[in-house]
């Protein structure tokens, strides 16, 4: 229902009305069903043509802050209602390339869908497609990073089997983090990413804005740039402190949890030679020989348990840290998009004012010599100047209230999504610690077991002997 | 390291044993055991400390001494404790009554001393003969030595020993005055040259041949250990970078900052435990070294058994040739090559008076000869006997010792991991409270 009352706001052209500033107001007026429909009937304030998410754009910043409000308290896992999933690689070779496709596979009770399950395959440049457009619809939301698209150290070739695994999960991540955003998730492109055919999401890769269009936005992006912001709001400012901070702190953990798997293998690596000298000790002795074949046992044991631990730091703990370090880069790019268009804005106020001010200079100066030179009277003159100068500051107007909106939505937007970022942030990096502890401990806790079963072992062993140890 | 959070290790059990009630143990089997010295007296090399002076070449060197300190057994029990009586000596000295008692008993497997340098090191452990932690550890050592030569049955009634514990001045000279510095050459010798035994007692070669491998293989299982140790330090230190890291992150985070840094104390807990772990395991590595040089005192013990094997085969050899000369000289046959037999061929026979001189001296050699074959016999009987004996007495000491010194490597890795599961555990807590 909200829906439709956001659509009567909306023109269908390209400028957008004055909103009334009570329309929060009437959105929560709706009963508590709608709150509900709210979250899934998002996509039907998308029109038809490809470039759905310009439309949404055009709402009222106050409409779509609220509705992302209400959809965030929605989010348990009870009402999860899309379950996406990333698997199968398989390899394509064809006469130009070779290449690897994964499975997606969909399972939704959504109602936009046509079906409750999906599957189709992609490649990695269609998630890049993917990204590229939820970033272009929502410069100042913060999209999940997807991973690299070479990996530099190490040369690791692109097929080899651990990168190809590595790059599955961030892929599986990545998407579930689209699905588990309340805009992202009832994006267009999104629905047609996850069912379209490869045919038709190709043709539909074509539509959009164009290749010029693009250009021109990045033309205008670079000299709002160059311009600079001038009145950054300080929670802006906080924020940017924050994201260089969080970036060099969440590299160093990245840094340094290498370094602690290196040094791990490395040590695994020497304890993989006590064992078999223990045993090789054992072979020269009576007496002594089970103890040593027992203690070469345990060593062993212990190196498996080392082993499985290093792997586990690396297919769980360092993915995870590594995906904030992009994300990290994410928040700077999103706050230099967001200063952005506060420049374009803060440009087209002084441009705005600069008309203005010619308009109100005009109206004293004449340059009589030049008109009378054409055979114009002064005041035709005057008339025609002023008529020109109107019309060019009600264009400049609009663009400027445009601007002054589009400032709004992305100021807003951003906020909001900051805070639902850094909660999802803590959620995760909570849990990877977590994750972290529990495997040491675990590690810990079966060495323990293994030693302890030797000391068992000899005790029974003197026991039996008729011997009494000391202990 | 750590401050709130850590809280006492559970000791289950017997697992735990702390490396000095070890140390016990050892000496109470030893005195268990029960020789006459240890039965009177309590010894132990309490102290250690530096000093200057002149040494042989005028020139100033420093160097370590050891304070022995004896005490009657009784006055201890009866709870008076007594001041003990003690002196002071250098690493110099104890080497001196060692290789006292090689010469002198070499039928027993003398007790090793301590390492004269560092080695197997890994890279934190110093190589320094005068850092602390190493004359700590040869404090030990030294006392272990002491320790094992009062309990062994034959060592420990020997004079000199007594002396070297209870008179500071002149022992150096008594020492010498044993004389046992000329059979200590000879000896050397001997066990340094090359000769072909042709009867060896089985035992005693593969003894030697069981000195051989244990030499290899402990020293082998010391190299793989320090390098191992090397790399576990490194890998602990490197988290103490998390807990650095983690403090400076939590000081821009609002809602995570407590966790964080509470977290990060306990990586910094962590990384420092390490330096405790390494410690406890060099005195296992201590223990294995003991074995490494008790290696080689068993096979000096061999050596000496093919020694006095092949004097006494060099002896019946020697007694068979005369025994075949004096055959030659009464049959006139020549059954060998000799020079004699040559020479007088070429320059005649010799007068029958001259043969009658020969023969008498070879009876008089052939008589000697075995007596002298008898003796070494003998001595090769009487050796064999002593030093198996003692060889037996070694293996079940080194079987009981070394299997008492895995048992507290597996203690020492148990206690290691019950202090990971710890702090894990704790850091775990406090994550969740991020």
């Amino acid at each position: 229902m909200s829906a439709s009352v956001v659509d009567n706001t909306v023109s269908s052209g390209n400028s957008s009305v004055a909103i009334p500033t009570d329309i929060s107001g009437q959105i929560l007026d709706l009963d508590e069903d709608d709150e509900l429909e709210v979250f899934s009937k998002d996509t039907s304030t998308t029109q038809t043509d490809g470039s759905s998410f310009n439309a949404s754009m055009q709402t009222s910043p106050a409409s779509m802050i609220n509705q992302y409000k209400f959809e965030e308290e929605e989010e348990d896992a009870d009402t999860k209602d899309i379950f996406v999933t990333v698997d199968n690689p398989e390899s394509h070779v064809t006469a130009i390339e070779t290449y690897i496709t994964y499975r997606v596979e969909t399972k939704t009770t959504r109602s936009e869908f046509d079906s409750s399950e999906f599957e189709v395959r992609r490649r990695y440049q269609d998630f890049l497609w993917l990204k590229g457009r939820l970033e272009e619809a929502h410069p100042t939301l913060i999209v999940h990073p997807l991973p690299e698209k070479f990996v530099m150290k190490g040369m690791v070739e692109r097929f080899n089997e651990d990168f190809i695994e590595t790059r599955r999960r961030a892929l599986h991540k990545f998407l579930n983090k689209i699905a588990e955003h309340p805009i992202f998730s009832s994006s267009e492109d999104f629905k047609i990413f996850l069912t379209a055919g490869s045919g038709e999401l190709t043709s539909h890769k074509k539509q959009g804005p164009g290749f010029l269009s693009r250009m021109g936005e990045t033309v205008k992006a670079v000299a709002a740039a160059v311009r600079g912001v001038r009145n950054r709001p300080q929670e802006f400012t906080d924020m940017q402190e924050y994201a260089e901070a969080f970036s060099q702190k969440i590299s160093s953990l990245d840094k340094v949890t290498q370094r602690i798997v290196r040094e791990q293998k490395e040590y695994l690596e020497e304890l993989k030679e006590c064992g078999p000298t223990y045993a090789l000790w054992s072979q020269s002795e009576q007496e002594l020989a089970e103890p040593l074949k027992n203690v070469a046992g345990c060593v062993d044991n212990c190196c498996k348990e080392t082993e499985e631990q290093v792997k586990h730091l690396n297919d769980h703990l360092i993915p995870v840290l590594h995906e904030y370090v992009l994300c990290a880069d994410t928040l700077k790019a999103v706050l230099r998009r967001r200063d952005n268009i506060q420049a374009d804005f803060e440009g087209k106020t002084e441009a705005l004012a600069t008309k203005k001010a010619d308009r109100d200079a005009d109206s004293k100066v004449l340059s009589l010599a030049w008109d009378s030179l054409v055979g114009r009277s002064p005041e035709e003159v005057k008339q025609q100047k002023q008529q020109k100068l109107k019309g060019e500051i009600k264009e400049m107007r609009d663009e400027l209230d445009k601007a002054e909106d589009r400032l709004e939505w992305a100021n807003n937007a951003l906020k909001t999504d900051w805070t639902r970022w850094q909660k999802v942030m803590r959620t995760d990096l909570r849990s990877a610690f977590i994750d972290t502890a529990e495997r040491n401990v675990s590690y810990y806790e079966k060495c323990l077991a293994v030693w302890e079963s030797f000391l068992q072992s000899q005790r029974t062993d003197a026991e039996g002997n008729g011997k009494v140890d000391s202990s | 390291m750590a401050d709130s959070g850590s809280e006492e290790i559970a000791v289950i059990g017997n697992t735990d044993l702390t490396p000095s009630e070890s140390e016990n143990n050892l000496k109470n089997t030893m005195v268990e055991k029960g020789t006459s010295l240890l039965k009177m007296m309590e010894i132990s090399v309490a102290e250690a400390e530096k000093r200057t002076g002149k040494n042989a070449v005028n020139m100033q060197e420093t160097y370590t001494v050891y304070l022995i300190e004896t005490r009657p057994v009784d006055a201890a029990s009866e709870g008076t404790n007594p001041v003990p009586d003690s002196l002071w000596r250098r690493y110099s000295e104890f080497e001196l009554l060692r290789n006292y008692l090689l010469v002198t008993y070499p039928f027993s497997v003398v007790p090793p001393l301590p390492e004269k340098r560092a080695e197997f090191v890994w890279h934190k452990l110093s190589a320094d003969n005068m850092d602390p932690d190493f004359v700590e550890r040869r404090r030990v050592g030294l006392e272990n030595f002491l320790l094992r030569v009062a309990s062994h049955p034959d060592l420990s009634s020997d004079k000199i020993f007594y002396s070297f514990l209870t008179e500071e001045n002149g022992w150096k000279e008594t020492v010498f005055e044993t004389g046992f510095q000329a059979k200590a050459d000879s000896r050397l010798k001997a066990l340094n040259a090359t000769f072909r035994v042709k009867n060896p007692d089985k035992r005693f070669a593969e003894m030697k041949h069981y000195g051989d491998e244990l030499q290899s293989v402990i020293s082998q299982l010391l190299r793989v250990r320090a390098r191992a140790a090397d790399r576990l330090y490194g890998v602990y230190k490197v988290h103490g970078n998390y807990g650095r890291v983690f403090s400076e992150w939590s000081a821009i985070e609002k809602e995570m900052g407590d966790g964080l840094q509470s977290a990060g104390h306990h990586m910094d807990a962590y990384a420092a435990s390490v330096d405790d772990i390494l410690e406890e395991e060099e005195h296992y590595a201590d223990q294995l070294k003991e074995y490494l040089f008790y290696a080689d005192a068993l096979r000096a013990v061999c050596r000496k058994h093919e020694l006095t094997q092949y004097e006494l085969e060099m002896a019946a050899q020697d007694l068979t040739s005369k025994k075949q000369q004096r055959e030659e000289l009464a049959t006139g046959t020549i059954r060998t090559f000799s020079l004699k037999g040559m020479t007088s061929k070429l320059f005649g026979q010799e007068t029958p008076e001259q043969r009658e001189a020969k023969l008498k001296m070879l009876e008089t050699q052939i008589e000697e000869g075995e007596e002298l074959v008898k003796e070494r016999n003998a001595e090769c009987e009487e050796f064999v006997k002593s030093a198996w004996v003692d060889i037996e007495r070694f293996k079940e000491q080194k079987d009981h010792d070394l299997r008492e010194a895995l048992i507290s490597y597996a203690i020492m890795q148990i206690s290691m991991c019950k202090k990971g599961i710890q702090v894990w555990n704790n850091a775990k807590e406090c994550f969740s409270k991020m």
